[in-house]
Formats: C-alpha cells, sequence, structure tokens
C-alpha cells in the first residue's frame, strides 16, 4: 500500500520533468541561436538525467519485468502524472522562456523540500537535482527580465506568453491524493504552504520585467489525475514511437 | 585516496572522461569508494551531473581495464553525497587549463563570472581576465562557454557546482 503511494508519488516528481525535458528535446538544432539551442537541450538533459532516478527508484518498487525504460515508454496517456503546463506546446521563444520560468521557480522549491523527506532515495536525488535547477531558475528569470524589459515587441509577445501560461500554473499546488499522502508521511512537501512562497518569487521576477501576472484564475484541474489535454497524445506518439513500433529495441 | 593498492589506483588513473580525455576519472573525483569482495572490486562511481551521458561509457571502461589485468570490478552507481567540483584534483584542474578548459573557481567568483561580471575567468589560451561569458550552457552539461576580449578565442569554463 505504501509503496504503491511512493510509486506513483515518483511518477509525479518525474512526469513533470520528463514531459518538459521532451518539449525541451524538440528545439534540439531548432533554437532560436546555437547558444540558446544549446542552454535548452543541456536543461532538457538535467532533467531527463533527474527523470531517470526516480524511475530507476520507481522501477525497484513495481518489480517484475519494470525498468526505467518501460516506466516512461510504456504506459498510456491517463497513466501520466504530469500537469497541464508543462505540455503546453513551444509556440515561440517567449512561451518556452516562460513556461520553463513557471515551472523553475516551482521545481527548486519542491526539490528543496525534498531534501528534508523522509524517504532516503528522495533526499539523495533532491541534493543531486537542486544543483541543476538553480542554474535553471537562474536562466529562465534571467530571460524573463531582458525580453520582458526589452524592446517593444519582445514586451508584447511576452506578455502574451504569460497571459496564456499563467492560468496552468495553479495546477502545480493543486494536491492529489498521492501529494497529499506524500505530504501527512513526510515524504514530500505540503503544497499549500509552497504556493504562497511561489506567488512571491514569480510576482517579483515578472514585476521586474515590467510584465503583468492575469488575476489568478485556472484552466482546469485533472491533469496529474491523467485527464491530460490535448497536446499529450502528440507528445506522445512521438516519444513512444520508436518503443510501440519496435518493443524493447536499444540503441 | 581511496585506501587502494597503487596497481588499483593506476588501474583506475587510467580511465578517463571521454568527453575530457586528459581527465582521469580519478583526477574528476567521481569514483567514491573501492572494496574487495568475494574475489571482485565493487567501485562506487558518482555523476557529475544527473544526465550526464558518460556514466555508462565510464562504466564499461572501468570493467574493460580491470578486465585486461585479469580482475573483475562491478560497478555501482552512488547519488550521495552528490558530487562537487571540490573533488577536482590538483593535477586534474592543471590538465583541465592545459586542455583549454578553465578550472572551476570559487563559488563568489563562479556566480560573478555567470552573472555576467568581467575579469573573472582568465583565458586559457593568452592568459588575460578580460574575458566574457557567451553562454552559461557550454559544450556539456558542466561546463560554460566564454569568450577572450583579448585574443577572441571562445574557450570552455568548468562550472563550479558545490
Amino acid at each position: 500500500m505504501l509503496q504503491e503511494k511512493l510509486y506513483d508519488y515518483l511518477l509525479h516528481l518525474g512526469d513533470n520533468s520528463m514531459i518538459l525535458g521532451q518539449r525541451l528535446g524538440e528545439l534540439c538544432g531548432h533554437g532560436p541561436e546555437l547558444e540558446t539551442d544549446i542552454a535548452l537541450t543541456n536543461i532538457s538533459l538535467d532533467l531527463f538525467g533527474q527523470v531517470r532516478n526516480y524511475f530507476q527508484a520507481a522501477a525497484q518498487i513495481k518489480g517484475g519485468d519494470a525498468t526505467e525504460d518501460s516506466i516512461a515508454m510504456l504506459r498510456y496517456e491517463h497513466e501520466y502524472r504530469n500537469t497541464y503546463l508543462v505540455e503546453q506546446p513551444n509556440e515561440d521563444f517567449a512561451h518556452v522562456i516562460v513556461r520553463q520560468f513557471f515551472f523553475d521557480v516551482y521545481h527548486q522549491l519542491i526539490l528543496n523540500e525534498l531534501i528534508d523527506s523522509k524517504n532516503d532515495t528522495l533526499v539523495a536525488i533532491a541534493k543531486k537535482s537542486i544543483k541543476e535547477v538553480d542554474y535553471h531558475v537562474d536562466f529562465s528569470s534571467t530571460w524573463v527580465k531582458r525580453l520582458g524589459d526589452g524592446t517593444e515587441e519582445s514586451h508584447a509577445k511576452m506578455q502574451t506568453a504569460v497571459t496564456t501560461l499563467w492560468r496552468y500554473s495553479m495546477e502545480l499546488f493543486k494536491a492529489t491524493e498521492t501529494e497529499v499522502w506524500a505530504a501527512e508521511s513526510g515524504v514530500g512537501p505540503d503544497l499549500d504552504k509552497l504556493k504562497s512562497i511561489y506567488l512571491e518569487r514569480v510576482t517579483a521576477i515578472i514585476e521586474e520585467a515590467t510584465l503583468r501576472l492575469p488575476e489568478e484564475t485556472v484552466f482546469q484541474y485533472g491533469a496529474k489525475t491523467g485527464t491530460h489535454s490535448e497536446n499529450m497524445g502528440y507528445i506522445l506518439a512521438e516519444f513512444q514511437y520508436m518503443q510501440r513500433a519496435y518493443p524493447n529495441m536499444k540503441w | 585516496m581511496l585506501g587502494v593498492s597503487a596497481k588499483i589506483e593506476e588501474l583506475l588513473t587510467s580511465v578517463s572522461d571521454p568527453e575530457i580525455p586528459v581527465l582521469s576519472i580519478m583526477d574528476m573525483g567521481i569514483v567514491r569508494k573501492v572494496e574487495f569482495v568475494e574475489n571482485q572490486y565493487l567501485i562506487d562511481i558518482t555523476p557529475t551531473y544527473s544526465g550526464c551521458p558518460a556514466m555508462d561509457t565510464i562504466g564499461d571502461d572501468i570493467r574493460s581495464a580491470f578486465e585486461k589485468e585479469g580482475l573483475k570490478a562491478k560497478i555501482n552507481l552512488v547519488l550521495a553525497p552528490a558530487w562537487t567540483t571540490d573533488w577536482i584534483t590538483e593535477r586534474g584542474r592543471k590538465s583541465l587549463e592545459d586542455y583549454g578548459i578553465a578550472a572551476p573557481r570559487t563559488a563568489e567568483v563562479d556566480k560573478a563570472a555567470l552573472l555576467g561580471e568581467a575579469n573573472t575567468i582568465k583565458c586559457t589560451n593568452c592568459g588575460s581576465l578580460n574575458t566574457k561569458m557567451v553562454s552559461r550552457f557550454g559544450s556539456t552539461a558542466c561546463k560554460a562557454l566564454f569568450q577572450c576580449n583579448d585574443c577572441h578565442e571562445p574557450f570552455d569554463y568548468f562550472k563550479c557546482l558545490k
């Protein structure tokens, strides 16, 4: 029972990073300039590295034939536990950066809490990952400020992205049954407590960037329990294609 | 450092990071523990970054280096304690510099450098401090891209990780 909850919690943590990592991977060779292209794929690599750690732990719990790869590649859409935010398409560089920024601030908060988790595996993963994610936060906040407080055009594009994507952020803090269990058992953080710090941090950077957050709006809850947006099917179709077409193939 | 015989230390030193061939894994500080149990060496290694794609290759390289000497090695990947650039040895730092990669500085200098403050990282080509950061992400996860304002040479800087 407890192990089942822990397994599901590992998916909550891993799936956000994995789907965002996949979105960033789509930009490989398509970044607006070489350095940014490399930066975004570097971030993707960090995220996938972290996901491997979560899923190796998940595979041990699941036992049998389960591996990090089968957990990553061979679930059905409703079994993924990521939020709507990370599913959102790349659209333009403003959307890529704002999505990253909204997620990075959340990610940093979560990892800082997981460092004190009662689960030793999570502590080890968090201590490793936080060093990488501090960097991600630096990167995305710097771009938010530069483009928000940039030219008229960059400001307008950033404002559109902020307005479009903000509605997906609050879902990060809407605890599922599994996340409530994690908080109560000392395995994971209490999301409610983190929400106000999140709002503070995001607001500070957004204001410095001369941008404006819309009134707190929520698109919909439910991605974390498997009700994904239309985007998810397309992401998985590409992500899983090789494993579905050629089961158990390896590089 | 690991309390192993000179021969084992030499074997481990012969294995290098595939992405930075001049740097032995010993100087990199990623070999954390070596034990000899039931006729095989149990070797703990730790990744520099979570997504470091070199770890599998490094594991294979250690195993084959041991096999050549008729020894058996079993690799175990550990995450804790998390790797820090402080574990790079003096010899390792020198190899990096000679190879054209600026070695990691202290956390304060590093932060200043990566926030774009000038005159902090020394050019590996001409030694000038008049350098600028081009991108905080470089050719691999562990490096940032810099350029010298004097000789214009682009070079990698090994990011400080604490």
